[in-house]
C-alpha cells in the first residue's frame, strides 16, 4: 500500500495525549480523506437543491454505488440511513408479508445487534422461531452446520459477511445457495465488508445486501439497501410521506417507482454525493489492493501481537480466513483498563461488547478489545499497539 | 514509556479495592436487590442493600467490569454501609458531582472514595465510575416507593 494514502487523510495529522495519533478503530468508523471531504464542502457550497432539482448529484451517486456492488440496475440500490435502517426495512417490510407463524428465520452467532433485533422483533410479532448457526471452535461457520439449521419452513437467511468482532469472512455465497435450495431469501449484512472487498452481489446470488458509507471512508448518515428487483418491487414501503409518492387522494395514495418508494422525506443528499466520492477513492487504489492489505496487516499483527504473553486473540487463527480485525484480551487487564492505557499512548482502540453481545457470551467473555485496520495504517502502527500493550501489561503487574 | 497521567487514574487505593474487593457477594436477607448493566461497555452489577428504619444495615455487590467499577463499587458499599439512606443519596450527589468536574462538598469526610477524583479527566471512564451509584440510587429509590 502506498504510504502517501496517509496524507489523504487530515484527521491522522495530531497528536492524542502527546504522542501521534494511531488510529485503530476504523471497524467502528473510518476515517475520511479530503476528497470526501471536498465534496460534502463543494456540494454545500455550490450544489444544494432537494430531490428532483439536483438530480446528477443523487441519481448520480446512486449509478456509482449500482457500479460498486455490480447490481443489474440502480432500481435495485436504495438509500437510507445505514446498515441497521436497511435491515430493519427488510425485517419489516419483505418479514410481515413473508414470515408466518412457525416459520424460521436463521442468523448465526456472531452478529451485530442490527442484525439480530430486527429479526428478535419479527419473530416475537409472527410467532416465528429465530434460529442460531452453531460456531466452529475458531469462530468461523461450516456449510455443514448451515446446511442443519435451514429446513424447507426457513423464509430468511440473514448473515454477516465479515465479522465485526471476529474478523471472519464467511462464506456467504455458499449460504445463499443453501438457502434458495429451501426457497428461503438471503440478507447480507456488508457493513464491514463493503469497505474492505470487492462485491459482486449477483455473483454472490444474495437477495438483500447492506452497507454503511462511513465505515467506508464515506460521511455518516448515508448507506444503502441493495436488494433484487423483483423482491423490492412487491415490497410495500414502511416510511410514508413526501418523495415517495406517486398520488396521493383523500383515502388512499400510490407509491412512485422503485428505488423512491422506500425513499420518503428529503433524503441526506451531501451523505449520497459524499459515498460517491468516497467510492471513487477506494477504486482509485483498487479494492484488490485494499484486501491484500488488511490480510497483510492481520497476518502482522496476528503474529506480533501472540508474542505478548498472556494476550489471547478470538477468530480464526488463519489470517487468510479473516479481515484486518484482531479482537483480543490481555490476561488479568480489562479491556477498558487495556484502552485508556493505550488511549495514554495515543492509540485508538475499541473495548467494549462491540454491539454483539451473544458473540461474548459464546465466547464466554463480557468485554474484549479490538484493533482494526484500514487502508491507511501501516506496519509501524502495529509496532506502536505492541508497544502499547506491553507497556499496559507492566503497568498492571506494577499495580498489583 | 512514563504514564504519569494514568497515575491520576489508578491510584493504589483503586487498585487496592480492585484487587481485593470490600463487600463483594451477595446478601441473604436484602430488602433491595437490583442488577444495573452498562450498556455501551458490558459491565454489570448486582447490589444487595439492607435497609431497616432508614439505615443502610448491610451491603453487598457482585459483578463484572474493568478496575474502575469494580473499585467504585467496593467503594461505594464500604461508605454506605451503616448511613441513613438520606446520607447515602447525599453522598452520591457529591460523588457526582466530582465525576463531572464540578465543584463538590468537601465537608463529608470521602474516605477512599475521594482516590476517583482522577476519572474526571478521563471522559470514557465515567460511566464506569457512576455504575455503582446509579445502581444505589435506584435501589433505595425503588424501595421507598414500594
Amino acid at each position: 500500500m502506498n504510504p502517501e494514502i496517509k496524507s489523504y487523510f487530515p484527521i491522522l495529522n495530531q497528536e492524542i495525549n502527546g504522542h501521534p495519533l494511531v488510529y485503530l478503530d476504523s471497524a467502528a468508523t473510518s476515517q475520511k480523506p479530503t476528497p470526501v471531504i471536498e465534496a460534502l464542502k463543494e456540494y454545500y457550497e455550490s450544489d444544494n437543491s432537494n430531490v428532483h432539482r439536483g438530480v446528477h448529484t443523487l441519481e448520480g451517486a446512486r449509478e456509482k454505488v449500482q457500479q460498486f456492488i455490480n447490481a443489474s440496475s440502480t432500481q435495485e440500490i436504495v438509500f437510507l440511513r445505514g446498515t441497521t435502517t436497511a435491515i430493519n426495512l427488510v425485517a419489516q417490510s419483505y418479514g410481515r408479508a413473508n414470515v408466518e407463524e412457525g416459520d424460521e428465520i436463521v442468523i448465526t452467532y456472531m452478529e451485530h445487534h442490527s442484525n439480530i433485533i430486527p429479526w428478535q422483533q419479527l419473530a416475537k410479532e409472527r410467532g416465528a422461531v429465530l434460529k442460531y448457526i452453531e460456531l466452529e471452535e475458531d469462530g468461523t461457520i461450516s456449510l455443514e452446520n448451515v446446511r442443519a439449521a435451514i429446513t424447507d419452513r426457513t423464509k430468511i437467511v440473514s448473515m454477516v459477511y465479515v465479522s465485526n468482532v471476529l474478523g471472519t469472512m464467511n462464506p456467504v455465497k455458499e449460504v445463499a445457495k443453501i438457502a434458495h435450495e429451501h426457497g428461503a431469501v438471503m440478507m447480507v449484512d456488508g457493513a464491514q465488508a463493503a469497505p474492505h472487498l470487492k462485491i459482486d452481489v449477483q455473483d454472490l446470488d444474495c437477495d438483500f445486501f447492506a452497507f454503511s458509507g462511513h465505515k467506508m471512508v464515506g460521511p455518516t448518515g448515508i448507506g444503502v439497501l441493495y436488494g433484487k428487483k423483483h423482491l423490492l418491487e412487491a415490497m410495500e414501503p414502511v416510511e410514508f410521506g413526501g418523495e415517495m409518492i406517486d398520488f396521493v387522494g383523500l383515502y388512499d395514495s400510490t407509491w412512485k417507482e422503485l428505488p423512491w418508494k422506500f425513499e420518503g422525506g428529503t433524503p441526506i443528499i451531501a451523505g449520497a454525493v459524499g459515498l460517491a466520492a468516497a467510492i471513487d477513492f477506494l477504486q482509485e487504489i483498487g479494492l484488490d489492493e485494499i484486501e491484500k492489505h488488511e490480510h497483510h496487516m492481520a497476518a502482522i499483527a496476528m503474529d506480533k501481537m501472540s508474542a505478548i504473553e498472556g494476550l489471547e486473540i478470538y477468530g480464526p487463527k488463519d489470517p487468510a480466513k479473516r479481515a484486518g480485525i484482531v479482537t483480543f484480551n490481555l490476561k488479568e487487564v480489562h479491556p477498558h483498563d487495556v484502552a485508556t492505557v493505550l488511549d495514554m499512548s495515543g492509540i485508538a482502540v475499541r473495548a467494549g461488547h462491540h454491539c454483539a453481545q451473544p458473540l461474548m457470551k459464546w465466547l464466554d467473555v463480557t468485554a474484549t478489545a479490538r484493533a482494526s485496520f484500514y487502508l491507511y495504517n501501516d506496519e509501524s502502527d502495529i509496532d506502536r499497539l505492541v508497544e502499547g500493550l506491553r507497556s499496559a501489561k507492566e503497568y498492571f503487574s506494577d499495580v498489583f | 514509556m512514563s504514564f504519569n497521567n494514568l497515575d491520576q487514574l489508578y491510584r493504589q487505593v483503586i487498585m487496592d479495592h480492585y484487587k481485593t474487593p470490600r463487600n463483594k457477594g451477595a446478601l441473604e436477607q436484602d430488602s433491595v436487590n437490583i442488577e444495573m448493566n452498562n450498556p455501551t461497555c458490558g459491565d454489570r452489577i448486582q447490589l444487595t442493600l439492607q435497609v431497616e428504619d432508614g439505615i443502610v444495615k448491610d451491603a453487598k455487590f457482585d459483578g463484572e467490569g474493568c478496575s474502575i467499577s469494580m473499585a467504585s463499587a467496593s467503594m461505594m458499599t464500604q461508605a454506605v454501609k451503616g448511613k441513613d439512606v438520606d446520607t447515602a443519596l447525599k453522598l452520591s450527589g457529591i460523588f457526582s458531582d466530582m465525576m463531572l468536574g464540578k465543584e463538590y462538598d468537601d465537608s463529608v469526610d470521602l474516605g477512599d472514595i475521594e482516590a476517583l477524583q482522577g476519572v474526571s479527566k478521563f471522559p470514557a471512564r465515567i460511566k464506569c465510575a457512576t455504575l455503582a451509584w446509579k445502581a444505589m440510587e435506584k435501589g433505595v429509590h425503588d424501595e421507598e416507593k414500594s
